[in-house]
């Protein structure tokens, strides 16, 4: 089988669909929330590689490189709140990040 | 291509350079000075971004480089002193609440001047990798200026909220910007206009899509409704200078940007983005005005009062023309004063240990008169009654949403400002009708009173003679013609 650009583009968009679920269904723990973010990063820099690809243009390809590079300070910083909420209440269970409401 | 490589003038980016250096130098020296050092690190971010703000308004005509990726004009500069305003007010005002907190280690400032590059560098961008960088810079700031207070329940929580949407809306953003690639096959600004304005760029649906995504994803920056879940929660949440702070530097980022891309880049997507932020504008609106009725907590509430002047804000953006944009940057200035001042009298409240409840205030016009009218002032600003500010700032906006024929949206934008305006006079009401609770004396710190003295007189004064802002707002709206 031939993969076209429309199979990559699949296949993004599936991937980004978990994402946006895995964090607006989940109701269980942050770090499964965490793991849906890094997922929508990917499905991302699936899209652009697969259209650098396709269409010759390089630029999406680089794109992808600086995108890693912010996922991977955005996943340290996010860790680095979650710890320190962490000390602070002793769970990371999403139903329990409710003590503001209105 | 090897000739545009070589397109760099550094001297442009001035502003940018200074900031950064800056943040590195302070970073070391709070890490060489330990706890002693906030004093000279709070005077020093002071001092450069006084120097930053000579340097903006020293600047003039438009200029690109790095390839077009990096564009400043007068629109850029104007928003970037607003931005500078923006981050310096609040903590001028905060050394107080920096000692009292145990947030005195410095470092508090660097991450705001990190904060600030970010929103300089997306007002800046040219091309949407540019942008990406800036938003992401901006926002993983200010998750950690959320969380500062690692010992408090509420800042953690607020901090974990803002990174969760915060990172949702990248991606949309993201995703959306893969989108437009994909189909124009380029990132810059100028490129991606100049495709969309070929037949291949006329009704495409996957630019449709990249278009609709960057606006979710700008939306969730702005808290324009329906992704305006995280405000209320990460403005109570959020140490209160850290409040002040994400309540106007990051708007002003955004919308400089939806400006920039809506007016410049999507314009022939014009029939397709316009319902979409016309929708925006009205609930974001009417959220404001309703879900404000019901708050206990003031910066609650003020984060649902931003909420409304966003929607505000949108109708400049919809009615497409000069005087809408116009009416935009009179609005944020305005809006910038008066958020200032309010939190200014919110910061001296916390100063004496009291809470951030509305009830906190009862009787304030019994004990101290001078603090309940200058507060009283603020509050009728925002609801927008003359001779005020904030009611300049909504007549433009209005008068340009009927100028450019959308009259429904002016009509709705009056009702909701005057359900609104229930909420604001509530504090007013709190103030002077009811009896005191208890004896305190709330004092404004010298930073606080400074900004205070000086938000109100602005409030006054562009109230009764706008003039003054009319023309410094006219030179940035310049860069639109069309």
């Amino acid at each position: 089988m031939v993969m076209s650009l429309n199979h990559y583009l699949i296949l993004g968009a599936v991937l980004f669909t978990i994402g946006i679920f895995g964090i607006f269904l989940n109701r269980r723990n942050v770090i499964i929330i965490m793991m849906s973010i890094e997922l929508i990063l990917l499905a991302v820099n699936i899209n652009f590689v697969a259209f650098s690809r396709f269409t010759g243009n390089i630029d999406g390809q680089i794109i992808t490189f600086f995108v890693l590079a912010v996922a991977a300070a955005e996943a340290a910083i996010g860790l680095a709140i979650l710890v320190a909420f962490f000390r602070n209440r002793a769970t990371i269970d999403v139903e329990e990040i409710d003590s503001m409401k209105g | 291509m090897a000739e545009e490589l070589l397109d760099i003038h550094l001297t442009l980016m001035m502003p940018e350079i200074l900031v950064a250096v800056m943040a590195m130098v302070l970073l070391l020296l709070s890490a060489w000075t330990h706890r002693g050092g906030t004093g000279v690190v709070h005077w020093l971010t002071i001092l450069t971004i006084g120097a930053v703000i000579l340097v903006l308004q020293a600047g003039e005509g438009a200029a690109a480089t790095f390839a077009g990726q990096f564009v400043i004009d007068d629109f850029a500069r104007y928003m970037k002193i607003l931005m500078c305003l923006g981050m310096i007010f609040p903590i001028i005002m905060s050394l107080d609440y920096f000692r009292g907190h145990a947030m005195d280690g410095g470092e508090y400032h660097v991450v705001a001047l990190f904060a600030l590059l970010g929103g300089m560098i997306m007002v800046s961008s040219g091309g949407f990798l540019i942008l990406y960088l800036g938003v992401e810079l901006m926002s993983l700031s200010f998750y950690v200026l959320a969380a500062w207070r690692r010992d408090d329940v509420q800042s953690g929580e607020a901090g974990l909220k803002y990174f969760i949407l915060g990172s949702v809306a990248s991606g949309l953003l993201l995703y959306g910007i893969s989108m437009i690639y994909g189909v124009t096959g380029a990132v810059s600004f100028r490129e991606v206009a100049a495709f969309m304005g070929s037949p291949a760029g006329h009704a495409n649906q996957l630019l449709s899509l990249g278009v609709v995504m960057i606006l979710a994803g700008m939306g969730f920056k702005v808290a324009a409704v329906p992704f305006h879940m995280w405000a209320p929660d990460v403005y109570q949440g959020a140490p209160t200078p850290v409040t002040v702070f994400m309540s106007v530097m990051p708007k002003v980022a955004s919308i400089a940007v939806l400006l920039r891309i809506l007016m410049e880049v999507f314009v022939v997507q014009h029939a397709q983005w316009v319902p979409i932020v016309q929708l925006f504008a009205v609930l974001s609106m009417g959220v404001g005005a309703f879900a404000g009725l019901v708050q206990t907590n003031i910066k609650r509430l003020l984060a649902y009062s931003s909420i409304s002047h966003v929607g505000y804000m949108f109708i400049g953006l919809v009615t497409n023309t000069q005087a809408g944009v116009q009416g935009v940057l009179v609005y944020l200035t305005i809006y910038l004063v008066m958020t200032m001042g309010a939190f200014g009298i919110i910061l001296s409240f916390d100063r004496q240990g009291l809470g951030e409840k509305i009830s906190d205030y009862q009787g304030l016009a019994h004990k101290q008169p001078l603090m309940a009218f200058v507060m009283a002032m603020f509050m009728f600003s925002m609801a927008g009654i003359p001779p005020l500010a904030g009611f300049i700032g909504k007549l433009n906006i209005f008068m340009a949403a009927v100028k450019a024929d959308m009259v429904p949206l002016a009509v709705a934008g009056v009702l909701f400002s005057a359900i609104g305006a229930y909420y604001y006079l509530r504090v007013v009401k709190v103030m002077y009708f009811d009896l005191p609770e208890g004896s305190f004396k709330v004092s404004v710190s010298g930073g606080g009173f400074l900004i205070v003295t000086l938000s109100l007189f602005l409030t006054f004064l562009w109230g009764i003679l706008p003039g003054d802002l009319l023309a410094w707002t006219g030179a940035g709206v310049m860069v639109f013609h069309h």
